[in-house]
């Protein structure tokens, strides 16, 4: 959700249990101006947070001309300092779905994961173990394209495409017409059960929507079983 | 000339702009003066970016109902339903209840929800501040119907259509006698369908008799009574705040066991059916107080010092029961806030649930001493299936340090660490425990549910059902040369009667 939102934009997706303290919301209204200033964005939005066990992240996202392949994520420990995440490759992600377990809140921390890898030079195949280090950092990025690629959504209409190729917000949205998914009295909010934690809203008729996530970064593999 | 010329051709533009098109009944001419109107009544800032947005605007705008004469349709949509439901909530009650009664100053059991949430916030845990206060009304509305002596708002649980709130409650002593009712009907149906079951059996075994099964259903492990164990409290829930209060049934160890087997994700309905693979014994409405009771049990933490064992209790008994009742420690004054970051300093006041399902360890094989082997190894493998020895848990008031040494029970409840981190930030003696979210266990490794048991064996083994390896080629020439002498021995043999039975004739 766009950072200048913030400040009522989270109300409306507190229903999941999880908000930011007074603290982190005045933090982050200054940080990101800041943020938004130095790193010549156009746009900066909150994305979410993901929970370690140590320290949380905090995720933003700067949007440059094009709303969509255009972008940079950010993250930050204490709301203030924010630092570049790299861009998720395939391999990197495809590397980081290995590993199990909670985010740890250290982004240096290294990952070793043990993998066979067949050699077929010699008559027989020889398996030889290579250990793969992965830094958190890394899959950090990884969690967070995938969350972006297989869950974030917005309203149709929400987005253009100019002639000049590059996707906008569409100024004329006015919002959805018809939403069945009514809650919360007035506000429609979306809970992705994949990835629990990312909450959508929306108010029909206007044109505010976004989107957050809060949760533990993990993806819920379990799904086919809990429907 | 010229001039005229012009203005017939001005004229014929005009004609032309204002010819009405026939789909939408407008013409140009309006069309460009209403938007032309509108920029400069507006001055927008770069409007010729946004013209075709402006000119599309004021098309819109031109759409006009077909008037109809009938009534109106009542609008009805979920959001104006539940605002007429809160509605009671919200009004101010001083219709029906007299100012007397108003003035007079009772005890109130009612948790002053408003604070617990800014301490919560402090720690980025909570709901919004809207929603905390719907539920602090619904939690009065809850207090003044019920004759409840404690009430704390448990915490919310989301489904994937509806969500719960729920309240913890304790009635006033003497006044819960309506609640047995329900339970015992639940206990009869089950027994009920059980003797069906029996009969069709019987019936079908005069037609035509099967083999007998020797299979013995585990002896049922009783549950708990109210003010013990996992059902120490009572749960209302209720889906949004103003609707109904729904007491939730009495838990049995049954449905503890069966929810550590499976996973589901709550609808908001509580009397969906829970068709998991391990089958559970209920609908949603005991699963939920399961997954209450196990989040309570594994949760639920306070800091080391304020709750304390009751005196009457003495060392001796220690030994034998397992202590499950404490009180309040009237000399604790608060530990300092850097001691509170370390685990040691909090202590579970819930207590552990057993793998049978229960706080209190039962000894089923008192009571049914044939059953009881095959039961006990269903239901704990780690005991000898001969000897049972009593399930120990932790005991109460454990330090959560120690929580990480038993490997058995990896309690991160996927909210565990912001239980921690909101309470290490609550003033010295105030604390509060509350769960907000899918009401799920966090592991590491993927669920998956449990493997099927054992195919149980139809017959006993003998040689006569025991396959053999077929006869090769040269056994049974064999046999077939052993066969034909033996039928020739037998035909010489008749032979030799016949004739002697003519020689008679």
């Amino acid at each position: 959700m766009d950072f200048r939102s913030l400040h009522f934009s989270l109300d409306l997706v507190a229903g999941s249990g999880l908000v930011l303290s007074p603290e982190q919301k005045a933090t982050l209204q200054t940080s990101l101006v800041i943020l938004k200033r130095h790193y010549k964005f156009t746009r900066v939005v909150f994305w979410g947070k993901i929970l370690g066990i140590k320290a949380d992240y905090y995720i933003a996202q700067g949007i440059g001309h094009d709303e969509i392949s255009d972008k940079k994520t950010l993250y930050s420990l204490n709301c203030m300092e924010w630092n570049l995440l790299p861009p998720a490759t395939k391999t990197m992600i495809d590397e980081t779905s290995v590993i199990k377990g909670c985010f740890l809140g250290d982004p240096s921390h290294d990952y070793e994961h043990i993998e066979t890898r067949k050699d077929e030079d010699g008559h027989e195949a020889q398996e030889e173990e290579i250990t793969v280090k992965i830094k958190e950092e890394q899959r950090l990025a990884a969690a967070i394209s995938l969350i972006d690629k297989e869950a974030a959504v917005v309203p149709r209409g929400a987005y253009i495409k100019t002639p000049h190729g590059l996707v906008h917000t569409n100024r004329s949205f006015e919002g959805s017409w018809s939403l069945q998914f009514e809650k919360c009295s007035s506000v429609l909010v979306l809970r992705s059960l994949l990835w629990c934690g990312l909450t959508f809203y929306h108010i029909p008729m206007t044109p505010q929507h976004g989107y957050i996530y809060m949760g533990t970064g993990l993806k819920n593999i379990d799904l086919p079983f809990m429907l | 000339m010229l001039n005229n010329q012009r203005d017939l051709a001005t004229s014929n533009a005009k004609a032309y702009l204002l010819k009405n098109s026939t789909k939408s009944n407008m013409n140009l001419y309006d069309h460009l003066a209403r938007v032309l109107n509108k920029v400069l009544d507006e001055r927008p800032e770069n409007v010729v970016d946004m013209f075709e947005d402006l000119s599309k605007d004021i098309k819109r705008s031109q759409f006009s109902k077909k008037m109809d004469t009938l009534r109106d349709e009542p609008e009805s949509s979920a959001a104006f339903d539940l605002a007429e439901i809160q509605k009671v909530l919200l009004s101010k009650g001083g219709a029906e209840g007299s100012e007397g009664q108003e003035v007079e100053l009772v005890e109130t059991p009612l948790p002053n929800v408003m604070e617990l949430a800014f301490y919560f916030e402090q720690a980025g845990v909570g709901l919004s501040r809207e929603e905390t206060y719907c539920i602090y009304l619904a939690l009065k509305q809850l207090v003044d119907s019920q004759p409840l002596q404690k009430c704390r708002f448990w915490g919310k649980i989301l489904g994937t259509q509806g969500n719960y709130i729920v309240a913890e409650v304790e009635y006033r002593e003497g006044e819960e006698e309506e609640e047995e009712g329900g339970e015992e009907d639940i206990d009869e149906a089950e027994k009920d369908y059980g003797k069906d079951d029996d009969e069709d059996k019987e019936r079908q075994e005069d037609l035509d008799p099967l083999p007998k099964s020797s299979y013995k259903s585990p002896p049922v492990v009783p549950k708990e009574d109210n003010h013990t164990g996992v059902n120490k409290f009572i749960y209302f829930v209720c889906s949004e705040p103003g609707k109904p209060w729904i007491k939730l049934p009495q838990l049995t160890p049954a449905h503890i066991v069966a929810a550590r087997d499976i996973k589901k994700f709550f609808t908001g309905h509580l009397d969906t059916p829970i068709v998991s693979c391990p089958p559970f014994p209920g609908n949603e409405a005991a699963y939920l107080r399961a997954q209450i009771a196990r989040i309570s049990a594994g949760t639920h933490i306070s800091p080391l010092g304020f709750y304390q064992f009751g005196e009457e209790e003495g060392e001796e008994e220690e030994e034998e029961a397992v202590r499950d009742s404490f009180e309040e420690n009237p000399d604790f004054e608060g530990t300092p806030i850097s001691e509170l970051v370390d685990t040691s300093t909090w202590v579970h006041h819930v207590q552990h649930i057993l793998p049978q399902g229960r706080c209190v360890w039962v000894n089923l094989a008192q009571k049914k001493e044939d059953d009881f082997e095959e039961g006990e190894e269903e239901e704990e493998k780690e005991e000898e299936p001969d000897e049972p020895e009593p399930e120990v848990g932790p005991p109460l008031l454990t330090p959560v340090s120690e929580d990480a040494g038993v490997p058995r029970k990896c309690k991160a409840f996927s909210h565990l660490g912001m239980f921690l981190r909101f309470q290490v930030n609550a003033v010295f003696i105030k604390f509060e425990n509350i769960y907000l979210g899918w009401g799920h266990k966090y592991s590491a490794e993927n669920y998956s549910p449990p493997a099927p048991a054992l195919l149980q064996q139809e017959y006993l083994s003998g040689p006569e059902i025991t396959e053999v390896d077929d006869p090769s080629v040269e056994e049974e020439q064999a046999l077939k040369a052993a066969l034909e002498e033996q039928k020739a021995a037998v035909e010489e043999m008749e032979d030799m009667e016949e004739e002697e039975e003519e020689e008679d004739d």
